[in-house]
């Protein structure tokens, strides 16, 4: 059905403990489009999107069984480098969660611990994240104050320049927009849709105009099953399954 | 009674004694320096700071408790370093890599056990230690005692810092590929480094103000210590030194020595208080 996806995942299941938060999920994810991943709270939303970086391991008490291939590569074999793999599939968190240090240090965090230690280089590639991000214009001339300074609409365009700074493939993006005002969520909003054009953006949202407007692939989720998957087009405007219909017309959720 | 009044009455109960648990603890710490200060300002002198004790110091005659001060900011100094390399890798291990285990929990309740041992058995038992060695009372032997008694407080102390730090931010860290390592000490001890230079402020007073662990290891002089195997004199037994003479002079002396020992713990806070907010700078909260 899609040609040349970029992570497949296959049969997955996710226990808390010995809650089960995903049911055997398989899912595709289309490369250089935007995936919106849509469902009511508490349907694994998230944890599917975590399991795709491997970040639900760090903590004791989960159990992941199944698949999840990012170009055809098992993410949770025997050889995969996990932070190689973080690296390739960035997260945007839904708060923008400022590290404790400067604005130009969050941003050049990253690319110092996958080695590249070149100032001038670091300076560029600082410089062309935060450009990228709209944020460079705001804060070009106070680099060296701390992140936390910034208002939440500045700072979650940090968060986005901060993991554009590894040079990602694929975004996770935990309903980005929800912590913020209108204006800043348009603005976030806007810069996925550009960055749609060079990555594989994958975005959990609970608001379904949201999806509507970005989504170029849409997944519905109910009780940690997968219901449905379809192209935008289709998924909203014919959906197959009643469960996705009576979700989409905001009959319940 | 009716309800609303019962409530207003359990409020004003309840007010009055917080008040007076407040007060309690001013009382007894106003009570307390103005006694030492009543006592020892007589004998409060530039040669108490400048001087080491002079034949006869201990008789009234002249000199000063320099060996003690310096003697006791240098067993301070090195003991709290020394807890400070001990201290904070087993933090991170307990916290950052271990996760929550049996053995992680034994390990705290081992600490805590630790923290618990008065320091006169640490004292104790570095002695039995330095008999088997046939060693002689000495800055070094002082500095290892001391230390054994002040990194567990340390190490718990920086573990319960380590907690306050959100999960987000080692989150963040890990997402964008750090190695449990690096989302360690370049994050987490980033966001903690105000707390733990409280920690270890706490330590070092702990470790200036002790009197028993050090009594049987690091001996007393009359001089300032030249090499770490010269024996050296603290400021808490240069109080019981002197307060232990008959002589009402020296007695007094024991108190102008304690006003000394306060000092440096006041500025020690003061200075711990000045530095965190320094380093709060970058601090997410």
């Amino acid at each position: 059905m899609i040609d040349d996806p970029v992570i497949q995942v296959r049969n997955l299941s996710v226990y808390y403990g010995k809650v089960a938060a995903l049911r055997n999920v398989s899912a595709v994810v289309p490369r250089k489009m935007i995936t919106a991943v849509i469902g009511p709270s508490g349907c694994g939303k998230t944890t599917l999107l975590k399991s795709m970086n491997r970040l639900l391991e760090i903590y004791s008490d989960v159990k992941v069984t199944g698949e999840v291939l990012v170009d055809g590569v098992n993410v949770y074999g025997d050889d995969v480098e996990v932070t190689e793999l973080r690296r390739r599939v960035g997260l945007i968190t839904q708060t923008p969660n400022p590290l404790p240090m400067s604005i130009f240090d969050n941003v050049a965090y990253g690319p110092k611990i996958h080695g590249n230690g070149d100032k001038e280089e670091l300076h560029a590639l600082v410089e062309r994240c935060l450009r990228s991000a709209g944020l460079w214009g705001e804060v070009k001339d106070r680099l060296k104050e701390p992140a936390a300074n910034l208002s939440i609409g500045q700072q979650q365009r940090l968060n986005l320049a901060r993991v554009l700074s590894v040079e990602p493939e694929v975004l996770l993006c935990d309903e980005p927009t929800s912590a913020l005002d209108p204006i800043s969520a348009g603005r976030i909003e806007a810069l996925l849709r550009r960055l749609s054009v060079d990555y594989t953006i994958i975005m959990v949202t609970h608001t379904l105009r949201q999806a509507r407007r970005l989504s170029d692939y849409a997944v519905f989720m109910y009780m940690g099953e997968l219901v449905e998957q379809n192209y935008a087009e289709k998924f909203f405007n014919e959906p197959d399954d009643p469960k996705t219909r009576e979700y989409i017309e905001g009959l319940f959720g | 009674m009716d309800n609303l009044g019962r409530r207003r009455m359990e409020e004003h109960v309840f007010v009055v004694l917080m008040s007076g648990s407040i007060l309690v603890v001013v009382g007894s710490l106003l009570s307390m320096v103005l006694t030492v200060l009543g006592k020892g300002l007589g004998a409060l002198s530039l040669a108490m700071v400048t001087q080491t004790p002079k034949g006869g110091y201990y008789l009234g005659k002249e000199g000063g408790i320099l060996n003690a001060i310096v003697g006791s900011l240098y067993l301070a100094t090195g003991s709290t370093l020394l807890s400070v390399l001990v201290s904070v890798p087993i933090a991170i291990y307990l916290y950052e890599y271990a996760g929550e285990s049996r053995r992680t929990s034994y390990t705290r309740r081992m600490l805590d056990a630790l923290c618990g041992i008065p320091s006169i058995v640490y004292g104790a038992f570095a002695f039995t230690v330095m008999i088997y060695f046939r060693a002689r009372a000495s800055l070094l032997w002082g500095i290892l005692t001391v230390t054994l008694f002040e990194f567990p407080m340390m190490t718990r102390g920086m573990d319960e810092v380590l907690r306050t730090v959100p999960n987000r931010l080692r989150e963040t860290a890990f997402s964008l590929g750090s190695t449990r390592f690096e989302a360690a000490t370049r994050v987490v001890l980033r966001q903690a480094l105000p707390g733990i230079l409280t920690t270890v402020l706490i330590g070092f007073g702990r470790a200036i103000g002790d009197a028993a662990a050090v009594l049987l290891t690091a001996g007393y002089t009359d001089n300032i210590p030249s090499s770490l195997m010269d024996p050296v004199a603290t400021l808490p037994l240069a109080v019981f030194f002197q307060l232990s003479t008959p002589i009402p002079e020296v007695q007094q002396r024991a108190y102008a020595s304690g006003i000394i020992l306060l000092f440096i713990v006041l500025g020690l806070s003061v200075f711990s208080r000045w530095s965190s907010k320094r380093l709060m700078r970058y601090v997410v909260r």
